[in-house]
């Protein structure tokens, strides 16, 4: 299928208001008379409040309300960014309070203030005085689930948020009929998404009475619902507003200061409140990535076919639930499609600590899943002296593979384009010749690693998806999208498609990029990789319908029936002979102003995807590990995806560029640290917490394998995350090829290299 | 927002002692990258800062005819990594002020700060300490001048009394000329990070011999300090792979370093080995052409 607009390298759509610094966020909105709300938090990992003592912070010149948990309706809420499920049992957990009467985890909120300025509401918050019962708390999962731990919350008193056993096959039969089996355990850390811009909201009462809160969420609508059942108000009184977003990944497909600033708003009568995070603020009290532990038992025969897996993740989730157990199950649903396995127990566990909260970040539970298996066949193909290209290879699945569980089937498999693609770009056989007898300070290695993710939540979450098109008198278009453009591109890429199905050019189509529930068609917002796909979906049906009726005046006007025409650069042609009748501007006109049938063209669509695509991927890297002091360099790193038609390949290269960055800090440097002792958080600034600088970052490079996926509405499947699951395996394995030294824990920092050269007796 | 009640900004060092001996609780505010973060912490609060950036001449970097190098201390590290006179003469100090924090920091932060701050992760500290640098500070009755390694008391304390004010840094021509030298930064990142060890080897030599070795090391002990035992180990020993490495060993005896939730022990006492012969190795390179053999 030949495009106009899509696979172009259009421009952004916000390129340049957010260069020129036109593009207004959250915090650039004001409001006369904004007051300012900061919280108390808790010094202690687990501590039962006996007594809050407010009246010096009340009594403060310039503090305007002082609230605590017996201000509040006392609703347990969910927060994750999920659908409302109408099947109770498919509900998230809730289990949180605005302001808690517990302390779960060092920075649980315990008391707000509203005063004039930060630094008022700052002084007020030493002013109140916290009478806490100090409880015993337990920071690793594994004890948290020994008799006797701590219990965090009454309603779970074995800390078990979520415990699951799936099996697909017979693993015992399969087990017996192995030559080899193999065992491994492999961890990764807690890390965070290190968005630009923090978590802010305001919120006000407007002349109507409603709760007006604009905020910095990748999930307006949800967002609305969640504070409506925080609150305990009808959601209809509540209107939520998203603007130009500085980065979510996932931190913000979670309700965190939305009901709180609508609380404190409604303290001081409704008058404005801004309730904006700060850096450290942010560290402890959103969201994290959930570190996970994996026990690993593998069956293969001695060709090297993998028959049978059996997997434990122990998974921490922190004080609160989140997206809680969701997040080990999903992965758990999409490694399955990219082996092919004659069967699998999945035995997840996720258990409540007494840390901050994990939740949705950036591909769901994949980075920490690939980790392990990636690392796990690796080191069976060490074992058994196998290439490790060629022995994932042979296991793979094909297309026609269908998931027993999810029903999700594969239609389109470029993995193995893939493979070959990476391996060439990094010269793969002639490096390896070239590496394999060395000596030095400085050694040098390949590593690879696949990946297999799923394009949305279909069929365990639900998948809706509204656009508005509505054509100006000129032909050009506004484009309406309850999906929200967090940095991502989807106000690009979505743009791209309604140009190409309208026949429009790309500046012809004029974005809607700020969602507002009253006005904006509904749609779950960004998270899932979703947007291309399911919303994209949404686009096109929506384009259909206005062109439908842009040709259909054209056609009354011609005499030529529909199906002879068509609409190529805004204008109406004859399709056969390629002949311009009329601008599309005419027809606009007429829709517009015609005296006896004018209405003006428009499409409305509201689609319901239940179907998935599979896209997968794979990572080529080069290290060189200093032997002396353990430090790893990336020489060269390559993601290779198969993510079916690339909408905008500048965006897909960003992404690329974007979620490999983000790996590699998973990989070698970032990780939140916790005192022991006390459970406080160690390291919860940009100073302490190694993200990667760009100085750190190697260039990256991208290769796409595009084959039009029939379910994607111009072939398209998911990219977005999917471009940081596979690159801290693929370091790790080539860090093992360059040293012989397997790392079975992230992140591969300095000093914990050396300590494994140590033991290894190579220093 | 900051918890500032009140900034002074003297015109002369003379107006800003006043200011200091009228009002003791006066914070100087020499950049602000260091005291902003306490502020932001909720470590210092209710500040009354007196600026020394209105005082002019306090960034001058100047070649005295005798050859002593002054350096202002409201040189900022942009200025100072950028002075024709400092890449000429103190490489090492061009070397360590780069790899301060990021752009924005080194534009805004300076000498006379950073050393002030007695930070012992100070980029600067190091390199000043193995060009044996002195300090020039003005007091109310007068100016006094401290050898930098006599400067650090403790960590995050200086022998700076009360309205006292350190002006330059001044580095003598004999702790300079005909050395090369080496500053390596180890750090988790390239960038915009803190020193995990900071190695600044300032050397000599004489017919294949090292005539003179200074070694001084940040993040290794309490106060940054420099490494008597190798220093004395190497003075006289030819250059070799195996002198080189030896020194590297000599110069953990000076060390303290201690466990941390960011780099144990035993790492750091290991990279003071590997990193004070690989800055010696390339101090020697620099220096011209002694054939040492690969690594």
């Amino acid at each position: 299928m030949a495009f106009d607009v899509v696979g172009k390298r259009t421009v952004r759509k916000d390129a340049v208001a957010k260069v020129t610094g036109r593009a207004k966020y959250a915090d650039d909105f004001f409001e006369r008379d904004m007051l300012v709300g900061k919280v108390l938090r808790s010094p202690y990992a687990h501590a039962i409040v006996k007594n809050i003592d407010t009246s010096a912070a009340k009594a403060l010149p310039g503090v305007e309300a002082v609230i605590t948990h017996e201000d509040l309706p006392r609703l347990k809420y969910a927060t994750a960014g999920h659908p409302w499920s109408l099947d109770p049992n498919h509900r998230d957990v809730a289990d949180r309070l605005m302001l808690t009467d517990k302390a779960r985890f060092v920075g649980d909120g315990i008391a707000a203030v509203v005063a004039v300025d930060t630094l008022t509401a700052e002084k007020a918050l030493k002013l109140i005085k916290v009478e806490y019962e100090v409880l015993p708390f337990v920071l690793d999962p594994e004890k948290a689930i020994e008799p006797g731990a701590p219990v965090i919350h009454e309603e779970r008193p074995d800390n078990v948020l979520g415990a699951s056993n799936e099996e697909i096959g017979d693993i015992k039969e399969d087990f017996s009929k192995a030559d080899r089996i193999f065992e491994g355990i492999y961890e990764t850390s807690i890390v965070q998404h290190c968005h630009l811009e923090i978590q802010t909201a305001y919120a006000y009462v407007d002349s109507d009475s409603r709760i007006v809160i604009v905020s910095s969420t990748q999930i307006p609508h949800i967002a609305r619902r969640i504070v409506g059942q925080a609150l305990g108000i009808p959601w209809g009184n509540i209107r939520v507003i998203k603007p130009y977003l500085g980065g979510g990944f996932g931190n913000k497909q979670d309700v965190i200061v939305e009901p709180l600033t609508a609380a404190m708003s409604l303290a001081v009568k409704g008058r404005p409140v801004r309730y904006a995070l700060t850096r450290e603020e942010c560290f402890i009290d959103t969201r994290t990535r959930h570190a996970m532990k994996f026990y690993m038992k593998t069956a293969v025969t001695k060709e090297g076919k993998m028959l049978s897996l059996h997997m434990r993740p122990v998974s921490n989730n922190g004080a609160y639930a989140s997206h809680g157990h969701t997040i080990v199950m999903s992965a758990g649903g999409k490694f399955r499609l990219l082996y092919d396995f004659n069967s699998i127990k999945y035995e997840p566990k996720t258990v409540y600590t007494n840390l901050p909260s994990a939740g949705a970040m950036r591909a769901y539970g994949c980075p920490q899943i690939f980790f392990a298996l990636e690392s796990h066949i690796e080191d069976i193909t060490r074992e058994m002296k196998m290439d490790p290209i060629e022995f994932r290879k042979q296991n793979l699945i094909s297309v026609g593979k269908m998931d027993p569980h999810s029903e999700i089937v594969v239609r389109t498999f470029g993995l193995p384009e893939c493979i070959e693609k990476g391996k060439q770009l990094i010269k793969w056989d002639e490096k390896l010749k070239k590496y394999k007898e060395q000596k030095g300070t400085k050694r040098r290695g390949l590593g690879m690693a696949c990946f297999s993710y799923a394009s949305g939540t279909y069929p365990h979450g639900f998948e809706i998806a509204g656009v508005r098109i509505i054509m100006n008198q000129d032909g050009s278009v506004q484009l309406q999208v309850g999906a929200t453009e967090i940095g991502q591109g989807s106000d690009t890429v979505l743009s791209q498609i309604a140009a190409e199905v309208l026949g429009l050019p790309y500046d012809m189509v004029h974005i809607v990029s700020q969602q507002d529930t009253d006005i904006t068609p509904f749609d779950l917002g960004a998270y899932a990789s979703r947007q291309t796909f399911v919303s994209g979906a949404a686009v096109k049906k929506a384009a259909e319908e206005a062109k439908g009726k842009a040709l259909e005046i054209a056609a009354r006007r011609t005499g030529l029936s529909i199906d002879a025409l068509d609409i190529k650069s805004a204008r109406i042609i004859e399709k056969k002979s390629g002949n311009e009748i009329c601008t599309l501007e005419d027809i606009a006109m007429e829709s517009y102003y015609d005296l006896v049938n004018a209405a003006p063209i428009d499409g409305n669509a509201s689609v319901n995807m239940r179907t998935n695509a599979m896209a997968y991927g794979v990572t080529f890297a080069e290290v060189e590990v200093d032997m002396e002091t353990g430090r790893i360099e990336v020489v060269e790193i390559y993601n290779v995806h198969d993510s079916g038609v690339i909408i905008n390949p500048l965006l897909a290269e960003g992404q690329v560029h974007g979620g490999v960055s983000m790996s590699l800090g998973y990989a070698l440097s970032e990780q939140m640290l916790f005192d022991p002792g006390t459970g406080r958080p160690l390291n919860n600034n940009f100073l302490d917490y190694k993200l990667q600088t760009i100085m750190d970052t190697p260039e990256i490079g991208s290769a796409f394998v595009q084959i039009p996926e029939p379910e994607g509405s111009v072939g398209q499947k998911s990219l977005g995350e999917n471009t940081t699951i596979s690159p801290a395996p693929a370091v790790r394995n080539a860090v093992l090829n360059a040293t012989g030294i397997a790392i079975n824990k992230l992140p591969m920092t300095p000093q914990k290299v050396f300590e494994e050269i140590k033991k290894a007796g190579l220093l | 927002m900051f918890d500032i009640v009140n900034i002074e900004k003297p015109d002369s060092l003379e107006t800003a002692l006043k200011m200091l001996s009228h009002n003791p609780d006066l914070k100087i505010i020499a950049g602000g990258t260091d005291l902003l973060i306490k502020m932001h912490n909720g470590t210092l609060e209710n500040a009354a800062l007196l600026s020394l950036r209105k005082i002019p001449g306090m960034d001058e970097i100047r070649c005295l005819d005798d050859g002593t190098i002054t350096i202002g201390a409201m040189a900022t590290f942009a200025g100072i990594f950028r002075s024709s006179i400092i890449n000429e003469h103190l490489p090492v100090l061009s070397e360590a002020a780069v790899s301060v924090g990021g752009p924005q920091i080194r534009n805004a932060a300076t000498i006379g700060g950073n050393i002030c701050n007695g930070a012992v992760s100070a980029d600067s500290a190091a390199t000043l300490l193995a060009y044996d640098a002195e300090l020039r500070i003005l007091g109310t009755e007068g100016a006094r001048t401290v050898p930098i390694r006599e400067f650090y008391a403790g960590p995050g304390k200086v022998n700076l009394k009360p309205a006292e004010i350190l002006t330059h840094v001044v580095i003598h021509k004999t702790g300079y000329s005909n050395t090369s030298g080496c500053y390596i930064k180890y750090s988790n990142r390239k960038a915009m990070d803190i020193a995990m060890l900071g190695v600044s080897v300032v050397c000599k030599a004489e017919e294949g011999r090292f005539s003179d070795v200074r070694i001084a090391l940040g993040v290794a002990a309490p106060v940054p300090i420099r490494c008597g035992e190798a220093e004395d180990y190497a003075k006289g020993k030819e250059i070799s792979y195996e002198t080189m490495k030896e020194i590297g060993i000599y110069a953990v005896k000076a060390s303290k370093a201690r466990d941390s939730w960011r780099a144990s022990k035993a790492y750091r006492e290991h990279l003071i080995e590997i990193l004070v012969f690989r800055a010696l190795k390339e101090a020697v390179i620099r220096g011209g052409g002694v054939h040492i053999g690969e690594l």
